[in-house]
């Protein structure tokens, strides 16, 4: 398979995927607007992947450089928008949380 | 080309993220559905570490140094500082969607091969999509973080010479395809691109940033699903592709609640009215009704139901722990009180939802516009805490007013409005708010925290007499 292929496949895919996204999103509720940009913010991390794989294959001084740079980038993307995710979901409750004991009354 | 495994186990991750990204939409499910994507991710990062032959020298210190500033980062701050925190993260993956492209065609010109047609318009894309949104970020988190104005900062012939930094940046890319030219006119292009970025962000106003940061998120996955077509990876194709389908229907969400097009956004520099236009609509005879938390106490203590209309001034002022202790006292009283959500009060989508929600208000009190609106006529009070253009009736019936038909919390339909305000500044647009001055309006001065708190101290008082 030539590299043009490649494009054209991925092309077909991507053009799928919007469509998906699209109906995925598109009911989503405003309370939950934050948590889903978040979400998605870390999930655009998956470029991590994309850091690895050049690094595997960098070439010279800069050819690491580069490298070294976007994996850190790249994991600082998905772990922090990962944990920052999961905080602000944490905090979403039904009903109040019990509080604790010392204040009460 | 991948082995199978990897493709399909690539598949996998994907599945994983659309099944996240589903529960997501459902307050019950959303933690699992982060879960369920971080369990993707992993997935992803697992095979492709699993694919390595070489690289571990720089991979593996970059990525622990990498993951131990995010979640360092990301447990430290303040939920206050959410909006700046999503930014710089959208900043540092698109910085490196932008490296990634850079690093192959490194490698592609190190080895002494020149770069195929397909392969440079691929790294070119991502080169530049990458860069904008790196450097657009950044100035949005510089202007949310306050290193900078937040307010539009504009210069003559803006959106021109935008357009035609633009139309240069296509034309070296064009030039550099055609050529194969690379060396100086990548660098040109990439600080060409890291420009327009920043050119595009400094004219947006703080109240337009719940748009700017999700077309910011949006760009960023477009960013990383050409970074799929750089390294022939599906995965980030189709990862980027639902994040840049999200990002662009939060976009448009947001522009349609300020009832505003995209392109306004952008190229409006909304805040930069005129002052005298705007300040010219009000009567000399109209004067504000100031007054102070004894009475606000007594007025909250005899009401059947009462409104929080919550705004970015609440952010600021750090008051929602304050107002949910306020909240709480009402309610054994046997007041029903509920919070009106506008979909852009705040700094991003959802801004209010993540604060209130920190303070522990239980999601179902927390009411979106179009449940809200019929409620204000039958209630007694709504306290509008540092909103200003969210509540600002001009919008109804103003067709002069720069906001005239955003969608608006119609406070002003409560028997009394008291608005918490730290001065009588103009809001973020620079819009004259004629509900300061009815006469069924009560302004209580000072910071939201602070007043809240005395205001909480009345009433226990109220409660005790």
């Amino acid at each position: 398979m030539s590299k043009t292929d490649a494009v054209v496949i991925g092309f077909f895919i991507f053009v799928l995927a919007v469509f998906l996204g699209i109906e995925l999103i598109s009911k989503v509720p405003s309370i939950l607007h934050t948590p889903l940009m978040s979400a998605t913010n870390f999930i655009h991390g998956i470029v991590v992947v994309g850091a690895i794989t050049i690094a595997a294959t960098a070439r010279g001084q800069l050819g690491a450089i580069i490298a070294t740079a976007a994996v850190f980038l790249g994991t600082l993307n998905v772990v922090g928008g990962w944990v920052v995710t999961d905080r602000i979901l944490g905090m979403f409750h039904r009903r109040p949380q019990p509080k604790p004991p010392a204040e009460k009354g | 080309m991948l082995p199978n495994w990897a493709t399909l186990s690539y598949l996998v991750a994907i599945v994983l993220f659309i099944i996240g990204i589903k529960q997501l939409t459902s307050p019950a499910t959303a933690r699992r559905g982060n879960r369920i994507a971080g369990l993707g991710m992993l997935v992803a990062i697992g095979v492709t570490l699993g694919l390595l032959h070489a690289g571990w020298l720089y991979i593996i210190p970059a990525a622990a140094a990498g993951a131990v500033v995010g979640a360092v980062a990301s447990k430290r701050v303040a939920m206050t500082a959410m909006p700046q925190m999503v930014a710089l993260f959208n900043g540092m993956g698109a910085g490196a969607a932008a490296l990634v492209a850079l690093g192959d065609w490194h490698r592609i010109t190190a080895g002494g091969q020149s770069v195929g047609t397909i392969d440079s318009v691929t790294i070119l894309l991502s080169c530049l999509i990458g860069s904008i949104s790196f450097s657009g970020s950044i100035i949005a988190f510089a202007k949310l973080q306050e290193l900078m104005r937040g307010s539009p900062i504009t210069w003559p012939l803006q959106h021109s010479l935008n357009a035609l930094l633009l139309g240069a940046l296509i034309g070296i890319g064009a030039a550099i395809v055609v050529t194969g030219a690379w060396g100086v006119l990548l660098i040109v292009f990439v600080a060409g691109a890291l420009l327009l970025g920043i050119a595009s962000v400094l004219p947006v106003g703080g109240a337009d940033m719940p748009v700017i940061i999700s077309l910011l998120n949006s760009l960023t996955g477009l960013a990383a699903a050409v970074t799929g077509f750089v390294i022939s990876n599906y995965a980030l194709v189709v990862a980027g592709a639902l994040v840049g389908a999200s990002g662009s229907i939060l976009t448009l969400l947001m522009s349609r609640a300020m009832n505003r097009s995209l392109a306004n956004v952008l190229f409006g520099a909304f805040g930069k009215v005129t002052p005298g236009a705007a300040a010219a609509a009000l009567r000399p005879d109209q004067t504000v009704h100031p007054t102070n938390v004894e009475d606000v106490a007594v007025l909250l203590c005899y009401a059947q139901q009462v409104i929080f209309v919550p705004g970015y001034g609440m952010a600021v002022a750090r008051a929602q722990h304050e107002v949910k202790e306020l909240a709480d006292l009402l309610e054994k009283r046997g007041v029903r009180v509920l919070y009106a959500i506008h979909p852009v009060a705040g700094r991003m989508p959802g801004h209010m939802n993540v604060l209130l929600a920190e303070a522990d208000v239980p999601y179902p009190q927390l009411l979106e516009m179009d449940q809200v609106n019929p409620e204000f006529a039958r209630t007694d009070v709504a306290v509008v805490i540092g909103a200003n253009d969210v509540v600002n009736p001009a919008a109804r019936n103003e067709p002069s007013s720069p906001i005239y038909g955003m969608p608006i919390l119609r406070v002003d339909e409560a028997k009394t409005v008291v608005v918490l305000k730290r001065s009588m500044n103009p809001g973020f647009a620079g819009i004259e708010n004629h509900l300061f001055y009815d006469d069924n309006t009560l302004m209580l001065f000072g910071d939201a925290k602070d007043s809240v708190a005395r205001v909480i101290a009345e009433v226990k008082q109220q409660a005790n007499a």
